[in-house]
């Protein structure tokens, strides 16, 4: 088995007395596409944060394509392939669609014409390409999702972390975005994907990691995850688990 | 799209020409001394505020303290002219250098700081340049510094007879800074300045190196800013501290991007061509006594433009594409 492409060695990331993740481990395999799940207060996003490198856990390390990023800023990580989106969208609101996306080409190229070129490839991916030259202020929530990602996709990750993308959008439009999560995937890209909805990505993912007060819970197939009583207890509480 | 992007900066750029060729001809016509002054102050503050809104406008990094790398551009100018005979033009070339490692150096903390207290650090530092060189004595401190003017001369950058010639600098001067943002605008560094400005912390995760925009913004905006204090200094041959680094200065340089249009390319020419001319005037109006009516007019005009067009007066101009695509 080849190595994985994304480890984390017994992370551990405290908030003065708040233990955000203690000693979790993972790993995601190449082509995988991974759902972290787990009820609110997990640790979720502080896991998803100490991978994309927005801030250094507080132990523990974290191995991305056989190297060592524990101590690599956010911006060093983008380079070497992690690329993310934002749960709460932090799109650039004065510049159109299409120089948000050309941002994100620029770490692979200075040429500005091949960064244009590539940008409304990936906007011709995410089917945000009719709308290249609109302010992105002028989107509506399910298309600034996308830009998220059409975005990340510029950078050419290896892996893409998605927080959240399919949270809060309509069952056609949630249909639209496992869509293209597949079809990324399909590209080569790896993906971590954390979701609170589980009727949404549990069809998606190869494998579940369920988080739990910033352990991992379990993990494993899907439809083993959700029928696991620890799984069960966690998120309905211990009287819903004895059926199980 | 491409061609589309393409074709707009062809059409700048000959806007731009056509423009500085009109400049270039208005002189021959216009022989009154009193409005080509005008036209001089117009063109150099066209030019500063093009260089403001490097850092302000595109890299969000508002300062109103400006003034300090003008305010260096001329003494450095100035200094090495009188005390060691050096010619202006390597005063101008080394003012802006001076100007760009300070600016950086500056940078390196302030840069940490975000939204009012970056404006705030900038006024507080520019004023402790003020008061450092109206202290300096061999600078000469309260008193300023009088550049001998003998004859007209290219190599020392003076000239008594006429006002052409720094017309012309002028002139160019503005070319250039204008020019370098058109540049600047569709590259890498546009892109990310612009990034920075809207969202730090996405474009962090899209490989931006913060911090580095930013001092790469605040050492280009710096250089432009000293060429036009040299200049200042070579114009008026005689500064002092009240005269090139006063808070007044560093608003000049800022208004006439907010006027026209922060972060846009000709917001700087348009605001700078409707509010210099408009102060000189109220000036020469209301006379010596009206000390103080021009920063009143400054007032009105912000107060109106954030209220009628927060994006500027270039928003009458240039209207984006209309959305194409209906929303999914």
């Amino acid at each position: 088995m080849t190595a994985p492409l994304l480890e984390t060695r017994g992370v551990w990331q405290r908030f003065g007395g708040l233990i955000a993740n203690s000693d979790v481990s993972i790993s995601v395999g190449r082509g995988e596409i991974v759902g972290l799940i787990g009820p609110n207060g997990a640790g979720k996003s502080t896991l998803f944060n100490l991978i994309a490198g927005v801030l250094p856990p507080t132990q523990g390390s974290i191995i991305f394509d056989g190297e060592d990023v524990t101590r690599l800023p956010a911006t060093a990580r983008c380079a070497r392939g992690i690329g993310r989106t934002f749960q709460v969208v932090k799109s650039f609101e004065s510049m159109t669609v299409i120089d948000n996306v050309i941002v994100g080409a620029l770490i692979r190229t200075t040429v500005m014409r091949e960064a244009r070129r590539k940008a409304h490839e990936v906007l011709q991916f995410c089917g945000l390409d009719a709308r290249a030259d609109v302010l992105a202020s002028q989107l509506i929530p399910s298309e600034k999702r996308r830009l998220e990602v059409a975005r990340a996709l510029a950078t050419e990750p290896k892996l893409l972390l998605l927080d959240e993308v399919l949270t809060g959008l309509t069952p056609t439009e949630a249909q639209t975005g496992v869509e293209l999560v597949r079809r990324v995937r399909d590209t080569g890209v790896t993906v971590l994907m954390v979701e609170h909805v589980m009727e949404i990505v549990m069809p998606l993912v190869d494998r579940a990691i369920v988080l739990d007060l910033g352990k991992v819970l379990v993990e494993g197939k899907p439809a083993d995850v959700v029928r696991d009583p620890k799984v069960i207890t966690a998120y309905l509480g211990d009287r819903h688990a004895v059926g199980a | 799209m491409d061609e589309a992007h393409a074709k707009r900066r062809r059409r700048d750029l000959v806007v731009a020409a056509v423009l500085a060729l009109i400049a270039a001809l208005v002189p021959l016509f216009v022989k009154d001394v009193y409005v080509q002054n005008i036209m001089v102050l117009t063109l150099m503050y066209a030019a500063l505020s093009q260089a403001w809104n490097i850092l302000g406008g595109y890299c969000g990094q508002i300062s109103l303290g400006h003034a300090l790398y003008f305010g260096l551009g001329a003494y450095t100018t100035a200094l090495l002219f009188t005390k060691f005979g050096v010619l202006p033009w390597f005063g101008m070339l080394g003012g802006g250098l001076i100007s760009a490692v300070i600016a950086m150096a500056l940078g390196y903390p302030t840069f940490r700081l975000r939204g009012h207290y970056f404006v705030i650090a900038t006024i507080v530092i520019a004023e402790i340049g003020f008061l450092l060189f109206h202290n300096w004595d061999w600078a000469g401190a309260a008193l300023g510094i009088d550049i001998p003017v003998r004859d007209d001369s290219w190599a020392k950058f003076q000239f008594t007879r006429s006002k052409l010639p720094y017309y012309y600098f002028a002139l160019v001067f503005c070319c250039v800074a204008w020019l370098v943002t058109w540049w600047l605008e569709n590259s890498k560094w546009g892109y990310w300045w612009r990034a920075v400005k809207d969202n730090p912390e996405a474009a962090e995760s899209l490989g931006v190196v913060v911090f580095n925009s930013k001092m790469g913004a605040a050492a280009v905006s710096a250089f432009l800013t000293a060429i036009g204090g040299s200049f200042y200094a070579q114009f008026v041959s005689y500064i002092d501290p009240e005269s090139v680094m006063t808070f007044q200065f560093s608003l000049l340089m800022a208004l006439p991007a907010v006027l026209g249009g922060i972060g846009t390319l000709w917001g700087p020419v348009l605001g700078a061509a409707i509010l210099i001319p408009l102060t000189e005037l109220t000036r020469s109006f209301i006379g010596g006594s009206g000390r103080g009516v021009d920063l009143i007019l400054y007032g009105t005009v912000i107060v109106l433009i954030s209220l009628a067009r927060p994006e500027g007066l270039i928003g009458l101009f240039s209207r984006r594409p209309k959305a194409k695509g209906a929303p999914q």
